[in-house]
Protein backbone atom coordinates (compact mmCIF):
# COMPACT_ATOMS: atom_id res chain seq x y z
CA UNK A 1 0.00 0.00 0.00
CA UNK A 2 0.65 3.40 -0.65
CA UNK A 3 2.24 5.91 2.62
CA UNK A 4 3.60 9.08 2.74
CA UNK A 5 5.68 10.36 5.65
CA UNK A 6 8.42 13.11 5.93
CA UNK A 7 11.81 11.27 6.66
CA UNK A 8 15.00 13.99 7.39
CA UNK A 9 12.54 16.67 6.01
CA UNK A 10 11.99 15.05 3.12
CA UNK A 11 8.47 14.34 1.82
CA UNK A 12 8.20 10.84 0.62
CA UNK A 13 6.13 8.29 -1.02
CA UNK A 14 6.23 4.73 -0.85
CA UNK A 15 4.91 1.37 -2.13
CA UNK A 16 4.87 -1.05 0.93
CA UNK A 17 3.88 -4.42 2.45
CA UNK A 18 2.08 -3.49 5.21
CA UNK A 19 4.32 -5.88 7.48
CA UNK A 20 7.42 -3.63 6.91
CA UNK A 21 8.75 -2.80 9.90
CA UNK A 22 10.17 1.31 9.99
CA UNK A 23 13.35 0.48 10.72
CA UNK A 24 14.07 -2.08 7.51
CA UNK A 25 11.70 0.66 5.36
CA UNK A 26 14.69 3.18 6.47
CA UNK A 27 17.54 1.29 6.21
CA UNK A 28 16.74 -0.49 2.98
CA UNK A 29 14.11 1.87 1.27
CA UNK A 30 15.70 5.51 2.21
CA UNK A 31 19.44 3.93 2.30
CA UNK A 32 19.32 5.71 5.91
CA UNK A 33 21.86 2.86 7.63
CA UNK A 34 22.51 4.59 11.24
CA UNK A 35 19.56 2.76 12.64
CA UNK A 36 20.70 -0.16 13.41
CA UNK A 37 18.82 -3.77 13.92
CA UNK A 38 20.49 -4.47 17.62
CA UNK A 39 17.74 -6.72 19.51
CA UNK A 40 15.17 -6.69 17.55
CA UNK A 41 12.84 -7.21 20.57
CA UNK A 42 12.46 -3.91 21.26
CA UNK A 43 14.91 -3.80 24.33
CA UNK A 44 18.57 -2.15 23.19
CA UNK A 45 17.60 0.70 21.18
CA UNK A 46 19.94 0.79 18.64
CA UNK A 47 17.10 1.31 16.06
CA UNK A 48 16.17 4.81 17.90
CA UNK A 49 14.67 7.28 15.85
CA UNK A 50 12.51 10.39 16.19
CA UNK A 51 8.54 10.77 15.43
CA UNK A 52 7.13 13.49 15.45
CA UNK A 53 10.35 14.66 18.01
CA UNK A 54 9.91 11.54 20.29
CA UNK A 55 12.14 8.87 20.46
CA UNK A 56 10.91 5.58 19.46
CA UNK A 57 11.98 2.11 18.72
CA UNK A 58 11.81 1.59 14.74
CA UNK A 59 11.74 -2.00 15.19
CA UNK A 60 8.53 -2.03 17.00
CA UNK A 61 6.39 -0.25 14.63
CA UNK A 62 5.36 -0.78 10.99
CA UNK A 63 5.91 1.60 8.23
CA UNK A 64 2.05 2.06 7.71
CA UNK A 65 1.82 3.73 11.03
CA UNK A 66 4.24 6.54 10.44
CA UNK A 67 1.96 7.66 7.51
CA UNK A 68 1.79 11.48 7.72
CA UNK A 69 4.26 11.68 10.70
CA UNK A 70 7.64 13.32 10.64
CA UNK A 71 10.74 10.62 11.35
CA UNK A 72 14.39 11.46 12.06
CA UNK A 73 17.24 9.89 11.84
CA UNK A 74 20.87 10.23 12.88
CA UNK A 75 21.36 11.25 9.18
CA UNK A 76 18.90 14.19 9.55
CA UNK A 77 20.61 15.87 12.60
CA UNK A 78 23.40 17.63 11.10
CA UNK A 79 22.81 20.90 9.62
CA UNK A 80 24.90 22.77 6.87
CA UNK A 81 27.55 20.23 7.26
CA UNK A 82 27.73 21.00 11.44
CA UNK A 83 27.44 18.14 13.67
CA UNK A 84 24.09 18.32 16.31
CA UNK A 85 25.07 19.36 19.64
CA UNK A 86 24.57 15.66 20.72
CA UNK A 87 26.92 14.51 18.40
CA UNK A 88 29.62 16.87 18.83
CA UNK A 89 29.41 15.88 22.30
CA UNK A 90 29.64 12.33 22.23
CA UNK A 91 33.03 13.19 20.18
CA UNK A 92 34.29 15.03 22.73
CA UNK A 93 33.73 13.10 25.76
CA UNK A 94 34.35 10.24 23.55
CA UNK A 95 30.68 8.82 23.98
CA UNK A 96 31.25 5.39 22.21
CA UNK A 97 33.26 2.73 21.50
CA UNK A 98 31.96 -0.05 19.14
CA UNK A 99 29.68 2.69 17.70
CA UNK A 100 27.39 -0.09 17.44
CA UNK A 101 24.37 1.60 19.83
CA UNK A 102 25.71 4.89 19.42
CA UNK A 103 23.13 6.38 17.06
CA UNK A 104 20.13 4.79 19.00
CA UNK A 105 21.82 6.43 21.75
CA UNK A 106 22.21 9.91 20.05
CA UNK A 107 18.41 9.82 18.81
CA UNK A 108 17.14 8.80 22.40
CA UNK A 109 19.54 11.48 24.04
CA UNK A 110 18.33 14.54 21.35
CA UNK A 111 14.77 13.12 22.47
CA UNK A 112 15.29 13.20 26.20
CA UNK A 113 16.81 16.36 25.62
CA UNK A 114 14.18 17.98 23.89
CA UNK A 115 12.04 16.75 26.95
CA UNK A 116 14.16 17.95 29.62
CA UNK A 117 16.53 20.69 28.72
CA UNK A 118 18.77 20.47 31.52
CA UNK A 119 18.38 16.97 33.22
CA UNK A 120 20.59 15.43 36.33
CA UNK A 121 22.71 12.70 35.79
CA UNK A 122 20.22 10.67 37.72
CA UNK A 123 17.74 11.96 34.63
CA UNK A 124 19.75 11.18 32.05
CA UNK A 125 20.41 7.50 33.28
CA UNK A 126 16.86 7.04 33.62
CA UNK A 127 16.12 8.83 30.47
CA UNK A 128 18.53 6.25 28.73
CA UNK A 129 17.02 3.05 30.02
CA UNK A 130 16.06 2.07 26.94
CA UNK A 131 19.48 1.91 24.96
CA UNK A 132 22.32 -0.56 26.00
CA UNK A 133 25.87 -0.35 24.93
CA UNK A 134 27.09 -4.32 25.33
CA UNK A 135 30.74 -2.48 25.61
CA UNK A 136 29.28 -1.07 28.49
CA UNK A 137 30.57 2.37 28.26
CA UNK A 138 28.06 4.14 29.42
CA UNK A 139 29.86 6.61 31.82
CA UNK A 140 31.21 8.97 29.00
CA UNK A 141 27.75 8.49 27.05
CA UNK A 142 26.27 9.79 30.24
CA UNK A 143 29.16 12.72 30.33
CA UNK A 144 28.43 13.20 26.48
CA UNK A 145 24.40 14.19 26.96
CA UNK A 146 25.70 16.15 30.24
CA UNK A 147 28.28 17.82 28.26
CA UNK A 148 25.24 18.39 25.65
CA UNK A 149 22.57 19.70 27.83
CA UNK A 150 25.39 22.48 28.45
CA UNK A 151 26.56 23.45 25.20
CA UNK A 152 22.54 24.13 24.74
CA UNK A 153 22.07 26.26 27.43
CA UNK A 154 25.30 28.43 25.90
CA UNK A 155 23.88 28.92 22.88
CA UNK A 156 25.92 26.71 20.91
CA UNK A 157 23.48 25.52 19.09
CA UNK A 158 24.28 25.13 14.84
CA UNK B 1 12.30 -10.81 12.84
CA UNK B 2 9.68 -10.03 9.97
CA UNK B 3 5.76 -10.46 10.77
CA UNK B 4 3.20 -12.71 8.69
CA UNK B 5 1.41 -11.15 6.13
CA UNK B 6 -1.71 -9.66 6.92
CA UNK B 7 -4.22 -6.92 5.99
CA UNK B 8 -3.99 -3.43 6.99
CA UNK B 9 -6.58 -0.88 7.36
CA UNK B 10 -6.71 2.32 9.36
CA UNK B 11 -9.51 3.28 10.82
CA UNK B 12 -11.17 6.78 10.25
CA UNK B 13 -13.12 6.83 13.83
CA UNK B 14 -13.89 4.69 16.10
CA UNK B 15 -17.19 3.60 14.96
CA UNK B 16 -15.62 2.89 11.68
CA UNK B 17 -12.69 0.30 13.97
CA UNK B 18 -16.32 -1.50 14.66
CA UNK B 19 -17.31 -2.06 11.21
CA UNK B 20 -13.69 -2.89 9.87
CA UNK B 21 -13.89 -5.11 13.28
CA UNK B 22 -17.27 -7.10 11.67
CA UNK B 23 -16.19 -6.85 8.54
CA UNK B 24 -12.57 -8.81 8.93
CA UNK B 25 -14.39 -11.27 12.01
CA UNK B 26 -12.30 -12.91 14.52
CA UNK B 27 -9.02 -13.16 13.26
CA UNK B 28 -8.54 -9.06 13.30
CA UNK B 29 -6.97 -7.51 15.67
CA UNK B 30 -6.93 -3.72 16.90
CA UNK B 31 -3.64 -2.04 17.02
CA UNK B 32 -2.92 1.09 18.81
CA UNK B 33 0.51 1.49 19.92
CA UNK B 34 1.51 -2.06 18.70
CA UNK B 35 4.15 -2.50 21.50
CA UNK B 36 2.76 -5.51 23.15
CA UNK B 37 1.26 -6.82 19.66
CA UNK B 38 3.96 -5.93 17.08
CA UNK B 39 6.87 -8.19 19.36
CA UNK B 40 3.94 -11.13 19.39
CA UNK B 41 3.44 -11.33 15.93
CA UNK B 42 7.52 -10.78 15.17
CA UNK B 43 8.16 -14.05 16.88
CA UNK B 44 4.97 -15.73 15.36
CA UNK B 45 3.22 -15.96 18.70
CA UNK B 46 0.61 -14.00 16.87
CA UNK B 47 -0.59 -13.70 13.52
CA UNK B 48 -4.25 -12.10 13.34
CA UNK B 49 -5.21 -11.77 9.24
CA UNK B 50 -6.12 -8.20 9.66
CA UNK B 51 -4.81 -5.41 11.39
CA UNK B 52 -7.53 -2.67 12.72
CA UNK B 53 -5.23 0.45 13.09
CA UNK B 54 -6.68 2.67 15.86
CA UNK B 55 -3.78 4.38 17.26
CA UNK B 56 -3.94 7.70 15.01
CA UNK B 57 -7.70 8.19 15.93
CA UNK B 58 -7.83 11.82 18.26
CA UNK B 59 -11.33 10.61 19.63
CA UNK B 60 -9.67 7.75 21.67
CA UNK B 61 -7.09 9.80 23.26
CA UNK B 62 -7.27 12.36 25.78
CA UNK B 63 -7.22 12.82 29.36
CA UNK B 64 -10.32 14.56 31.27
CA UNK B 65 -12.49 14.85 34.31
CA UNK B 66 -16.11 13.76 34.43
CA UNK B 67 -17.19 14.38 38.12
CA UNK B 68 -15.79 12.39 40.81
CA UNK B 69 -13.77 10.02 38.01
CA UNK B 70 -10.96 10.66 35.20
CA UNK B 71 -11.51 9.30 31.96
CA UNK B 72 -8.33 8.48 29.72
CA UNK B 73 -9.16 7.73 26.08
CA UNK B 74 -7.61 4.39 25.27
CA UNK B 75 -5.55 4.96 23.04
CA UNK B 76 -2.95 7.84 25.18
CA UNK B 77 0.41 6.96 25.45
CA UNK B 78 1.93 6.08 28.70
CA UNK B 79 4.07 9.31 28.30
CA UNK B 80 1.34 11.15 27.91
CA UNK B 81 -0.56 9.72 31.19
CA UNK B 82 2.41 9.94 33.18
CA UNK B 83 3.46 13.66 32.06
CA UNK B 84 -0.44 14.97 32.58
CA UNK B 85 -0.50 17.43 35.47
CA UNK B 86 -4.85 16.48 35.73
CA UNK B 87 -3.19 12.64 36.54
CA UNK B 88 -0.36 13.01 38.49
CA UNK B 89 -2.31 15.76 40.96
CA UNK B 90 -5.91 13.70 40.80
CA UNK B 91 -4.54 9.93 40.82
CA UNK B 92 -0.86 10.03 41.22
CA UNK B 93 -0.49 6.40 41.37
CA UNK B 94 -1.73 5.90 37.43
CA UNK B 95 0.61 8.58 36.34
CA UNK B 96 3.24 6.35 38.46
CA UNK B 97 2.33 3.58 37.02
CA UNK B 98 2.60 4.57 33.49
CA UNK B 99 5.87 6.17 34.38
CA UNK B 100 7.01 2.19 35.44
CA UNK B 101 5.98 1.21 31.91
CA UNK B 102 9.27 -0.35 29.75
CA UNK B 103 11.56 2.66 28.81
CA UNK B 104 11.20 6.18 27.47
CA UNK B 105 10.58 4.84 23.70
CA UNK B 106 8.49 2.34 24.74
CA UNK B 107 5.96 4.67 26.93
CA UNK B 108 6.09 6.98 23.54
CA UNK B 109 4.39 4.77 21.49
CA UNK B 110 2.56 2.23 24.33
CA UNK B 111 -1.12 3.16 25.08
CA UNK B 112 -3.24 2.81 28.19
CA UNK B 113 -5.92 0.72 26.25
CA UNK B 114 -3.72 -1.53 24.82
CA UNK B 115 -1.83 -2.21 28.11
CA UNK B 116 -4.75 -3.31 29.53
CA UNK B 117 -6.60 -5.32 26.86
CA UNK B 118 -3.14 -7.09 26.33
CA UNK B 119 -3.60 -8.09 30.19
CA UNK B 120 -0.37 -9.57 31.89
CA UNK B 121 -0.45 -10.12 34.84
CA UNK B 122 2.72 -8.78 35.43
CA UNK B 123 2.21 -5.29 33.76
CA UNK B 124 2.15 -2.61 35.74
CA UNK B 125 -1.17 -0.72 34.53
CA UNK B 126 -3.50 -3.81 34.71
CA UNK B 127 -2.03 -3.74 38.81
CA UNK B 128 -2.56 0.01 39.31
CA UNK B 129 -6.13 -0.02 37.33
CA UNK B 130 -7.20 -3.11 39.77
CA UNK B 131 -5.47 -1.18 43.14
CA UNK B 132 -7.28 2.13 41.75
CA UNK B 133 -10.93 0.18 42.14
CA UNK B 134 -11.54 2.09 38.06
CA UNK B 135 -13.16 0.42 35.18
CA UNK B 136 -13.01 0.50 31.56
CA UNK B 137 -15.38 1.76 28.86
CA UNK B 138 -16.53 -0.93 26.03
CA UNK B 139 -17.43 0.24 22.64
CA UNK B 140 -19.26 -2.46 20.60
CA UNK B 141 -22.19 -2.78 18.27
CA UNK B 142 -24.54 -2.19 20.78
CA UNK B 143 -23.32 1.04 22.85
CA UNK B 144 -20.86 1.43 25.27
CA UNK B 145 -20.89 -0.89 28.62
CA UNK B 146 -18.67 -0.58 31.70
CA UNK B 147 -16.56 -3.14 33.20
CA UNK B 148 -15.35 -2.94 36.89
CA UNK B 149 -11.16 -3.48 36.95
CA UNK B 150 -11.84 -6.59 39.27
CA UNK B 151 -13.94 -8.21 36.59
CA UNK B 152 -12.11 -7.06 33.42
CA UNK B 153 -9.16 -9.43 33.59
CA UNK B 154 -10.44 -13.21 33.42
CA UNK B 155 -7.17 -15.14 32.71
CA UNK B 156 -3.56 -14.73 31.47
CA UNK B 157 -3.78 -12.04 28.55
CA UNK B 158 -7.52 -12.76 28.72
CA UNK B 159 -10.02 -10.07 29.32
CA UNK B 160 -14.09 -10.17 29.38
CA UNK B 161 -13.98 -8.11 25.51
CA UNK B 162 -15.92 -9.73 23.25
CA UNK B 163 -15.14 -10.50 19.57
CA UNK B 164 -16.51 -6.71 17.53
CA UNK B 165 -15.71 -5.01 21.29
CA UNK B 166 -12.77 -1.85 21.31
CA UNK B 167 -11.40 -0.99 24.67
CA UNK B 168 -12.41 2.82 24.30
CA UNK B 169 -11.66 4.36 27.51
CA UNK B 170 -10.38 4.11 31.69
CA UNK B 171 -12.23 5.66 34.52
CA UNK B 172 -10.45 5.74 38.05
CA UNK B 173 -11.55 7.53 40.60
CA UNK B 174 -10.17 11.16 41.74
CA UNK B 175 -7.99 11.13 45.03
CA UNK B 176 -6.29 13.82 45.16
CA UNK B 177 -3.96 13.69 48.65
CA UNK B 178 -4.65 10.53 48.86
CA UNK B 179 -1.46 8.06 50.28
CA UNK B 180 -0.60 4.92 48.38
CA UNK B 181 2.46 2.75 47.62
CA UNK B 182 4.28 1.05 44.27
CA UNK B 183 6.51 -1.29 44.46
CA UNK B 184 7.96 -3.21 41.44
CA UNK B 185 10.65 -5.95 41.89
CA UNK B 186 12.60 -6.24 38.97
CA UNK B 187 15.90 -7.81 38.00
CA UNK B 188 16.91 -5.83 34.93
CA UNK B 189 16.28 -2.17 34.15
CA UNK B 190 12.72 -1.68 32.02
CA UNK B 191 11.81 -5.17 32.39
CA UNK B 192 8.44 -6.89 33.53
CA UNK B 193 7.98 -7.02 37.26
CA UNK B 194 9.05 -10.08 39.01
CA UNK B 195 5.62 -9.14 41.43
CA UNK B 196 4.82 -5.98 41.59
CA UNK B 197 2.24 -4.58 44.51
CA UNK B 198 0.09 -1.23 44.40
CA UNK B 199 -1.84 0.26 47.03
CA UNK B 200 -4.48 2.93 47.91
CA UNK B 201 -7.62 3.35 50.35
CA UNK B 202 -7.30 -0.10 51.69
CA UNK B 203 -7.01 -1.84 48.48
CA UNK B 204 -4.05 -4.04 47.64
CA UNK B 205 -3.68 -5.22 43.85
CA UNK B 206 -0.54 -7.70 43.48
CA UNK B 207 1.18 -7.96 39.97
CA UNK B 208 2.50 -11.42 38.70
CA UNK B 209 1.04 -13.37 41.26
CA UNK B 210 -1.43 -15.52 39.72
CA UNK B 211 -2.88 -15.54 35.95
CA UNK B 212 -4.50 -11.81 36.22
CA UNK B 213 -3.87 -8.91 38.72
CA UNK B 214 -5.21 -10.23 41.96
CA UNK B 215 -6.48 -8.24 45.21
CA UNK B 216 -4.37 -8.85 48.19
CA UNK B 217 -7.98 -9.87 50.22
CA UNK B 218 -6.53 -11.28 53.19
CA UNK B 219 -3.99 -8.87 53.87
CA UNK B 220 -7.05 -5.75 52.65
CA UNK B 221 -9.33 -7.40 55.71
CA UNK B 222 -6.94 -7.31 58.18
CA UNK B 223 -6.17 -3.66 57.40
CA UNK B 224 -10.05 -2.57 57.59
CA UNK B 225 -10.20 -4.82 61.07
CA UNK B 226 -7.40 -2.32 62.14
CA UNK B 227 -4.73 -4.79 62.07
CA UNK B 228 -0.79 -3.50 61.99
CA UNK B 229 0.69 -2.84 58.54
CA UNK B 230 3.34 -5.32 59.36
CA UNK B 231 0.71 -8.20 60.30
CA UNK B 232 -1.74 -7.17 57.22
CA UNK B 233 1.01 -7.48 55.17
CA UNK B 234 2.33 -10.72 56.22
CA UNK B 235 -1.24 -11.87 54.94
CA UNK B 236 -0.55 -10.18 51.04
CA UNK B 237 0.40 -14.04 49.80
CA UNK B 238 -2.85 -15.56 51.38
CA UNK B 239 -4.56 -17.68 48.31
CA UNK B 240 -2.22 -16.82 45.50
CA UNK B 241 -0.87 -19.41 43.48
CA UNK B 242 1.96 -17.72 41.76
CA UNK B 243 3.46 -19.27 38.27
CA UNK B 244 6.97 -20.99 38.62
CA UNK B 245 9.70 -19.33 36.11
CA UNK B 246 13.43 -18.76 35.62
CA UNK B 247 13.22 -15.60 38.01
CA UNK B 248 11.61 -16.77 40.57
CA UNK B 249 9.10 -20.04 41.97
CA UNK B 250 5.87 -19.92 43.94
CA UNK B 251 7.55 -19.87 47.51
CA UNK B 252 9.95 -16.72 47.00
CA UNK B 253 7.07 -14.82 44.62
CA UNK B 254 4.95 -15.24 47.95
CA UNK B 255 7.82 -13.87 50.39
CA UNK B 256 8.43 -11.05 47.91
CA UNK B 257 4.50 -10.82 47.78
CA UNK B 258 4.89 -10.36 51.45
CA UNK B 259 8.08 -7.84 51.71
CA UNK B 260 6.73 -5.62 49.26
CA UNK B 261 3.13 -5.03 50.26
CA UNK B 262 4.55 -4.21 53.57
CA UNK B 263 6.90 -1.43 51.96
CA UNK B 264 4.20 -0.15 49.54
CA UNK B 265 1.86 0.24 52.83
CA UNK B 266 4.66 2.29 54.81
CA UNK B 267 4.51 4.67 51.86
CA UNK B 268 1.53 4.82 51.57
CA UNK B 269 0.97 5.63 54.96
CA UNK B 270 4.07 8.35 54.51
Amino acid sequence: MQVQLTVNGQARSDDVEPRLLLVHYLRQRCGLRAANVGCDTTSCGACTVLLNGRSVKSCTMLTVQAAGQDVTTAEGLAADGQLHPVQQAFRQEHGLQCGFCTPGMVMAAVGLLAENPHPTEAEVREGLEGNFCRCTGYHNIVRAVLAAADATAAGMTP
Amino acid sequence: MIPAPFEYAAADSAEHALELLAKFGDDAKLLAGGHSLLPMMKLRLAFPSALIDIGHLRELAGIRADGDELVIGATTRHADVAGSDLVRSQAPLLAHSAAQVGDPQIRHRGTIGGSLAHADPAADLPMALVALGGSVEITGPGGIRTVAADDFFTGFLETSLEPGELLSAVRVPRRPGTGWGYQKFVRRANDWAIVGVAAIDGRIALANMGPVPVRARAAEQALAGGASLAEAASLAAEGTQPAEDIHADRIYRQHLARVLTRRALEHQAG
